[in-house]
């Protein structure tokens, strides 16, 4: 298999809009409907016109004058990879959209561009401010759907986004696309994080290595995201949340759209809520995707755990209920505090909770045998 | 004759100045001075001679001990004694250590005392004397009188004269005379055989913190802190606990030393010696588990014991007791960066220039914590942190001192019934349950070990059933177990089958476990 490959021009192109960053940050934000992937329908000079008409000659023939080798070197640096429109392995969902990216700049293993195909891949986004019922299902969602043969395409930020890479990551390669240089942890935090993606699957991002990621960028890298899957599923997001502008995206070009209902009282649901309501594909479980995806029971998801005693079973019906410490189990169901932490200790081994830092129990998706 | 000749001739005739025999009269008294919780020897050395009337202390005083020149001179007006008219040295040996506080000003005096020929002290066995003076010649209390005590009867003393206040704390140091001393007048009387004072009865030493008022019935409902507090106390881990503000953290951690084992006596004094130095001891009763709660603004030393000279900090005041961090992620990363080293050796070395001092801190460190800054937690829909403020918060949740915790318990806030429901179970059954436990501990350990102190080596001595293994195997291998947390993990399986008076660890046992770790950010 041929190396991707990359044409200067294209990475020229990738040049140019790390050098119009800051132009286009002033001109693309702050005003309602200036969405930047609208401005980068562009072609070069008019990009750079419309975004920096003073310095727009200056910048592009410094773009022009970048050589080859130092377009390469700059790459090799990085250790990353790019590959061009002009590729032949260049992601397929790229190319019917007007505004797709010129070329991809990737950190990771490249085999990987073969299997970006509308076909097998889904988008999983959601609200960086989630919650624990979010974080679970978004992680939950995200192992099924790796496990069942899919490719889980998220974008490495905080909350949903980082539950759906972890969860992908148990079970198989996970794909990131960033808004910043793809050899850029963004946050910082989730340092570890982008090393794993970096290791066992791949990283992506149109902007040349090194480039920090601005506010433009998100709405940037959402596009792709949304261009490049099958499939966007929300898992949760709150009424203005970013992940929306990937919904509409995703709607934009044709693609299907899903969302993970949430509680109606929980404002960190009313945008999956509206989005259900809008007539968007009801995803509960790794089954509602690959049934949206291949046809109804194309492909079965492995979600069954094991049969579970009297006792696990009324702890875990509490749980359901939305009892969420163990102290709150314990007086529930009258027992002892030693019984409960056992009984939910079981529970957490064999897959059916998970507990957060702070001691918070939750439900995955797993269901038990009757 | 020369002039000069002529007029010292005169003088002495006159009985100004005395003849050269006897112009300059040195006198000795023994004392001690406290160094952290300790005390070390002091001898006052006074010089009278003639020269120009003066007062001087030498031997690196502090402002305090320079200052008891006025205090020994107006006490010793006061009592009727003559304070002499001529030049002074009271010289404080060894010259090289530093001295404090008012503790000497006795000493001082009775050396000028005997110097001025005023007291005659050799008649009385060899004698150490502590205690700050009043302008009136009445004895004042000084802290570490018990340490003193120690220290003097180690010194071979016979006898050892302290401030009345100060007679129970300094017979709990036994087989050494105490004689009390309401004032300086007393000290002739005393030098004379004609007063003796009855020796004081020795200060009852509590052992065990279970009489007083705070009892964890008072805790309803929350079996799994309760549950928790009883693991942690048997195991001597440590525990965080986690809840919104007013579920009853504090109240929990307030009473956890009424359900610790009841103190050995050696500990109890070790107890008693580090409150009578900070002059905590007074109230009539000593020892018990203490129970410290700083601040969250407490600075390091304030925490771990510092300053110059180097004083004791609350992580020794809460020795073979109960340190309480209220609101952790509060606490200056710095404040709890210091207490990493003493929580794991169970002492705190300090070093200034010029001294350096070992002080015990063998303490539970109980914390607690709000799960988000506004404490209402992240699934509460009333909630309104921003998310970077919670990961921030939380993030103080696994700093290097929160790494060292083994328990974790999610308090929430109890219900109706709960709150109006009976009363929980009395500390004293389980304190009862605790001491069993630790006695198992100790026979396998060796005395005065806990399970939190094991070793690496003897954390894999503990003998585990085929179940409980596998769910641990499991658990590791599924990376939800860190390398450490699983020794963590066994350290506290071990103690819930201690609890349990099981030998080895069976699954449910484990499985406990399991659920009491705390947990780490991914």
């Amino acid at each position: 298999m041929s190396e991707p490959r990359a044409c200067p021009d294209c990475l020229r192109r990738s040049r140019l809009l790390a050098h119009l960053a800051p132009y286009i940050e002033k001109i693309a934000t702050g005003r309602p409907g200036a969405r930047s992937p609208e401005l980068l329908r562009l072609s070069n000079e008019d990009l750079a016109v419309a975004a920096a008409p003073n310095a727009a000659t200056q910048i592009l023939a410094r773009v022009a004058t970048t050589s080859e080798r130092h377009l390469a070197a700059d790459l090799l640096a990085a250790q990353c990879w790019a590959c061009c429109r002009h590729d032949p392995r260049f992601p397929a969902g790229l190319r019917d959209a007007a505004d797709a990216p010129w070329a991809l700049i990737g950190r990771g293993d490249p085999t990987l561009l073969d299997r970006l195909e509308p076909e097998g891949t889904v988008t999983v986004v959601g609200s960086r401010r989630a919650s624990t019922y979010g974080r679970e299902v978004a992680r939950e969602l995200a192992r099924e759907l790796t496990a069942a043969g899919l490719l889980v395409i998220s974008g490495l930020a905080f909350g949903i986004d980082a539950c759906a890479h972890r969860g992908a990551l148990d079970a198989g390669p996970t794909v990131a696309v960033l808004g910043c240089g793809a050899d850029v942890a963004y946050p910082a935090s989730h340092r570890s994080l982008w090393r794993r993606v970096c290791e066992q699957g791949l990283v992506l991002s149109e902007l040349p290595p090194g480039t920090g990621a601005w506010r433009w960028t998100f709405p940037a890298r959402n596009r792709i995201m949304a261009a490049l899957a099958g499939m966007t599923v929300v898992v949760e997001a709150a009424q203005r949340s970013g992940s929306l502008i990937t919904a509409d995206l995703a709607a934009d070009l044709g693609r299907d759209l899903g969302a993970v209902p949430g509680a109606v009282n929980s404002r960190y649901s009313a945008g999956t809520n509206d989005l259900l309501a809008g007539g968007a594909c009801l995803v509960r479980d790794a089954q509602d995707v690959l049934d949206a995806m291949l046809g109804p029971g194309v492909r079965k998801a492995e979600r069954v755990g094991p049969g579970l005693e009297p006792r696990l079973q009324s702890v875990l019906t509490e749980i359901e209920r939305g009892e969420e410490t163990c102290d709150a189990i314990a007086s529930r169901l009258d027992i002892s505090g030693g019984e409960a932490a056992a009984a939910l200790a079981t529970l957490e081994a064999l897959g059916y909770v998970t507990c957060s830092l702070v001691g918070v129990y939750s439900r995955t998706l797993l269901q038990p045998q009757r | 004759m020369t002039e000069a000749a002529r007029f010292r001739q005169t003088v002495r005739a006159i009985g100004l100045i005395r003849p050269p025999s006897v112009v300059s009269v040195l006198a000795t008294a023994q004392t001690f001075t406290l160094d952290g919780i300790s005390a070390r020897p002091v001898r006052v050395e006074v010089d009278v001679h003639r020269g120009l009337p003066a007062f001087s202390v030498v031997g690196l005083p502090d402002a305090a001990v320079r200052e008891a020149r006025e205090r020994v001179r107006a006490a010793m007006v006061n009592c009727g004694f003559d304070f002499p008219l001529r030049r002074i040295v009271a010289n404080l040996a060894p010259a090289s250590l530093r001295k404090a506080g008012p503790g000497l000003d006795l000493a001082i005096a009775a050396a000028l005392l005997t110097a001025s020929e005023q007291l005659e002290l050799s008649r009385l066995p060899k004698l150490a004397m502590v205690g700050e003076l009043a302008l009136d010649g009445a004895v004042r209390p000084v802290p570490g009188v018990l340490a003193i005590a120690e220290a003097a009867r180690e010194r071979g003393v016979e006898a050892i004269v302290v401030p009345a206040e100060n007679g129970p704390e300094a017979a709990l140091a036994g087989e050494i005379d105490v004689i009390c001393l309401e004032s300086l007048g007393q000290l002739s009387a005393l030098a004379a055989g004609e007063w003796m004072p009855e020796r004081p009865q020795p200060m009852p030493l509590a052992l065990s913190s279970g009489d007083g008022a705070l009892d964890l019935a008072d805790l309803r409902g929350q079996r799994h802190l309760r549950y928790a507090l009883e693991v942690t106390a048997a195991g001597g881990h440590s525990l965080l606990m986690v809840g919104p503000p007013g579920a009853g953290k504090s109240l929990a951690a307030s009473r956890l030393p009424s359900i610790l084992p009841s103190l050995a006596a050696g500990e109890g004094l070790e107890v008693a010696r580090i409150a009578s130095a900070c002059g905590r001891l007074g109230e009539g009763r000593a020892g018990g588990r203490p129970f410290r709660s700083p601040h969250h603004t407490v600075s390091p030393a304030g925490l771990v014991g510092g300053g110059n000279p180097p004083g004791p900090g609350e992580a020794t005041l809460a020795h073979r007791g109960v340190l309480f961090l209220d609101e952790l992620c509060e606490f200056r990363r710095d404040t709890l960066e210091a207490l990493r080293a003493p929580l794991e050796t169970g002492w705190v070395s300090i070093a200034r220039a010029g001294s350096w001092r070992y002080l015990p801190c063998r303490f539970m460190l109980v914390a607690a914590a709000n799960p988000c800054p506004c404490g209402r937690g992240e699934a509460d829909p009333e909630c309104s942190c921003a998310p970077l403020a919670v990961r921030r918060y939380q993030a103080r949740l696994s700093g290097a001192l929160a790494d060292r915790i083994d328990v974790l318990a999610a308090i929430r806030q109890p219900s109706a019934e709960e709150i109006g429901g009976p009363a929980g179970e009395s500390s004293t059954a389980v304190r009862q349950r605790v001491s069993t436990a630790r006695e198992r501990q100790e026979s396998r350990l060796g005395p005065g070990r806990c399970n939190a102190e094991m070793t690496p080596s003897e954390v894999r001595e503990c003998a585990l059933d085929e179940a409980a293994a596998s769910l641990l195997a499991d658990a590791y291998s599924r990376r939800r177990l860190s390398g450490r947390a699983h020794d963590r993990v066994l350290r506290l399986a071990q103690t819930v089958a201690d609890l349990a008076g099981s030998a080895t660890i069976g699954r449910e046992q484990m499985a406990q476990a399991l659920q009491l770790r705390r947990r780490e950010q991914e």
